[in-house]
């Protein structure tokens, strides 16, 4: 048997991956048509490719269903409860960085903290009688941001895309979302919380604690790392 | 461990002894509206509770605990005064701990009565000390009602002492605020330029979303307000700090409050309200002498207890959670009930918990 590595199915965090291995001798390639998700390694033997979406990588590490996978930090922290004791961060890759944020539209002129966002969430629910809505897909992680931080009288709304528009179409106040240049914020009229920044995120590879190894697939580990690490 | 059945018959002996005691015995459903609880605890309670949802009803949370819909069945109709028992399971999701049930028995009592609430709290009280009597355990207790009193007797505005009010149950925003409140935190430059501008306030911005120019206006006067208010005083800020570390047997405690009280005299109607709970429970045949009174004691995992707390806990086990816990509730019965107040003190037990201890004893 090989041992199993998980990589991004499309898009660029797939050819950045590519890349990435690419420079460290190991060559990733897609095989068969366009939409099969198939995949060869060539440079190391006893590797196979596992072409999978970002967002299930983290869950297949903790399964042990693969041995190694590459996703982002953001995506392990939130799927993951205890990720330090089913993963291992291997190497940062220097890519895909983003940061998780929480931001409120630009003309809330009186919020700049996470303090002033707790006065004006009593305040909202005083006068709206609803709890002010955070529109995000990262539930776990802005809960636990914004309880340790002492921030009450909010509710966390799915969004699973186009989160930035949720403010405009008022299903929701204020959005927690990823972003790499800011771009998508502004153009949505949202400002970043001076100190809301919730996680710094890159595509990361990292090491399943729980899947299986032989013997030979362990010595094929070994060779994959210390390629990766020369 | 003890097993399902052991925790069963030990949950219905407890429960039966709460019986005698003059609790009328009550199932409450085991799936909740989530509305209801999300509406009271927040987002939070998604962090402890099962989720579950059907096309007719909605969000279901599978029960937390036992306090809301006994709550809100005693006033759908029940007769007052009103006692009553339950015991059956409760469900906390875990996300950290794995050590930790998801799934186990509560055996609870719950008074609602108005005639003489230091008795009714002093009878809880009595009631658990006596369910868990052979066990060595150490018993905490506190009074939230002395730290609200405090907050209402600060003299400061209003809108300083709602924010603080509303965060008693987290401690550290409520030093953060406190903090500021008191001149003590240095304002951020971009609360200073906010304030350098007078009037209400055009900005280039777009107006977005469902909060609207009108609230931002209004809450940029009210920190224009805030920053001409005076500080919190320093004499203040020390007697609410020194409240705050009260940690002493019950008369010593007591002595040191009224000392307190000298310098926040608010607090001296809850103290008396302590002083009056105290001499209910001697009369119960408590040794108030050795029994430990801290005030900040119930301020981070009860969010709804608003006066008396206790908690029995073992000290030879900290990985275990409290065996017992409870306290008064009257806020919660007050927001339920809109405004409608109905004045309740309670308490549950761990029955497997019991069992643990015990087993440990033996063996």
């Amino acid at each position: 048997m090989s041992i199993k590595l998980g990589v991004p199915s499309k898009g660029r965090l797939m050819e950045k991956t590519f890349d990435w291995f690419a420079k460290r001798g190991i060559t990733l390639s897609r095989t068969g048509s366009d939409r099969e998700y198939a995949g060869a390694v060539e440079g190391v033997e006893g590797v196979d490719l596992v072409l999978l979406s970002a967002g299930e990588i983290p869950r297949e590490l903790a399964a042990g269903r693969i041995h190694l996978g590459v996703t982002g930090t953001d995506l392990v922290h939130e799927k993951l409860p205890r990720w330090e004791q089913q993963v291992e961060e291997l190497e940062p890759m220097g890519f895909g960085e983003a940061d998780l944020i929480l931001a409120v539209p630009q003309f809330w002129i009186d919020v700049d903290t996470l303090e002033d966002l707790d006065a004006v969430a009593a305040a909202f629910r005083r006068t709206h009688g609803h709890r002010l809505r955070i529109a995000t897909k990262y539930h776990r992680l802005i809960r636990e941001f914004l309880a340790d931080a002492g921030v009450a009288d909010y509710q966390l709304i799915d969004s699973q895309g186009a989160t930035e528009g949720t403010v405009k179409n008022e299903t929701a106040e204020m959005v927690a979302d990823i972003t790499s240049t800011g771009e998508t914020l502004r153009a949505n009229h949202l400002k970043i919380l001076s100190d809301g920044l919730v996680l710094r995120s890159q595509a990361t590879l990292w090491r399943s604690r729980v899947a299986k190894c032989t013997s030979e697939e362990k010595s094929a580990l070994k060779t994959l790392l210390a390629k990766i690490d020369s | 461990m003890p097993n399902r059945s052991q925790i069963e018959a030990r949950a219905a002996l407890l429960r039966q002894r709460f019986e005698v005691a003059g609790g009328v015995v009550v199932d409450p459903p085991l799936l909740q509206p989530a509305d209801i609880l999300l509406d009271l605890y927040g987002e939070d309670i998604r962090a402890r509770a099962y989720v579950t949802s059907d096309a007719l009803r909605g969000e279901q949370m599978l029960r937390p605990d036992f306090t809301l819909p006994m709550v809100q069945m005693h006033m759908k109709g029940g007769a007052e005064p009103a006692r009553y028992t339950y015991a059956g399971q409760v469900f906390r999701r875990q996300e950290h701990d794995p050590d930790r049930a998801n799934e186990f028995v509560q055996v609870g009592y719950e008074v609602f009565d108005r005639t003489d609430p230091a008795d009714a709290d002093a009878e809880v009280f009595a009631l658990f000390q006596l369910q868990l009597r052979g066990l060595e355990l150490r018993v905490a207790t506190g009074d939230i009602g002395i730290l609200l009193a405090a907050v209402e007797g600060l003299n400061t505005t209003e809108v300083r002492k709602s924010a603080l009010r509303r965060h008693i149950w987290r401690p550290r925003r409520f030093r953060a605020l406190l903090d500021r409140f008191a001149g003590r935190t240095p304002m951020s430059e971009s609360r200073k330029k906010l304030l350098s501008t007078t009037g209400p306030l055009t900005g280039t911005a777009p107006e977005i979303g469902k909060r609207r120019a009108a609230e931002i206006d209004a809450r940029v006067e009210t920190l224009r307000a805030d920053a001409a208010a005076p500080p919190i005083s320093e004499h203040e800020m020390e007697a609410l700090e020194a409240l705050l570390a009260v940690r002493e047997t019950v008369p010593y405690a007591l002595e040191q409050m009224r000392d307190i009280a000298v310098d926040l005299p608010a607090i001296l109607p809850a103290l008396d309200r302590l002083e009056a709970r105290t001499s209910a429970m001697k009369a119960r045949g408590i040794a108030i002498d050795q029994l430990d009174f801290e005030a900040s004691y119930g301020r981070t995992s009860m969010e709804y207890y608003d006066g008396f707390v206790f908690g029995f806990y073992a000290e030879r086990r900290p990985d275990l959670p409290p065996i017992a816990t409870g306290g008064r509730y009257d806020a919660l019965t007050r927001y339920l009930g809109q405004e409608d107040e109905i004045p309740a003190v309670g308490g549950v037990i761990r029955p497997d918990l019991i069992l643990t201890l015990e087993g440990e004893v033996r063996s």
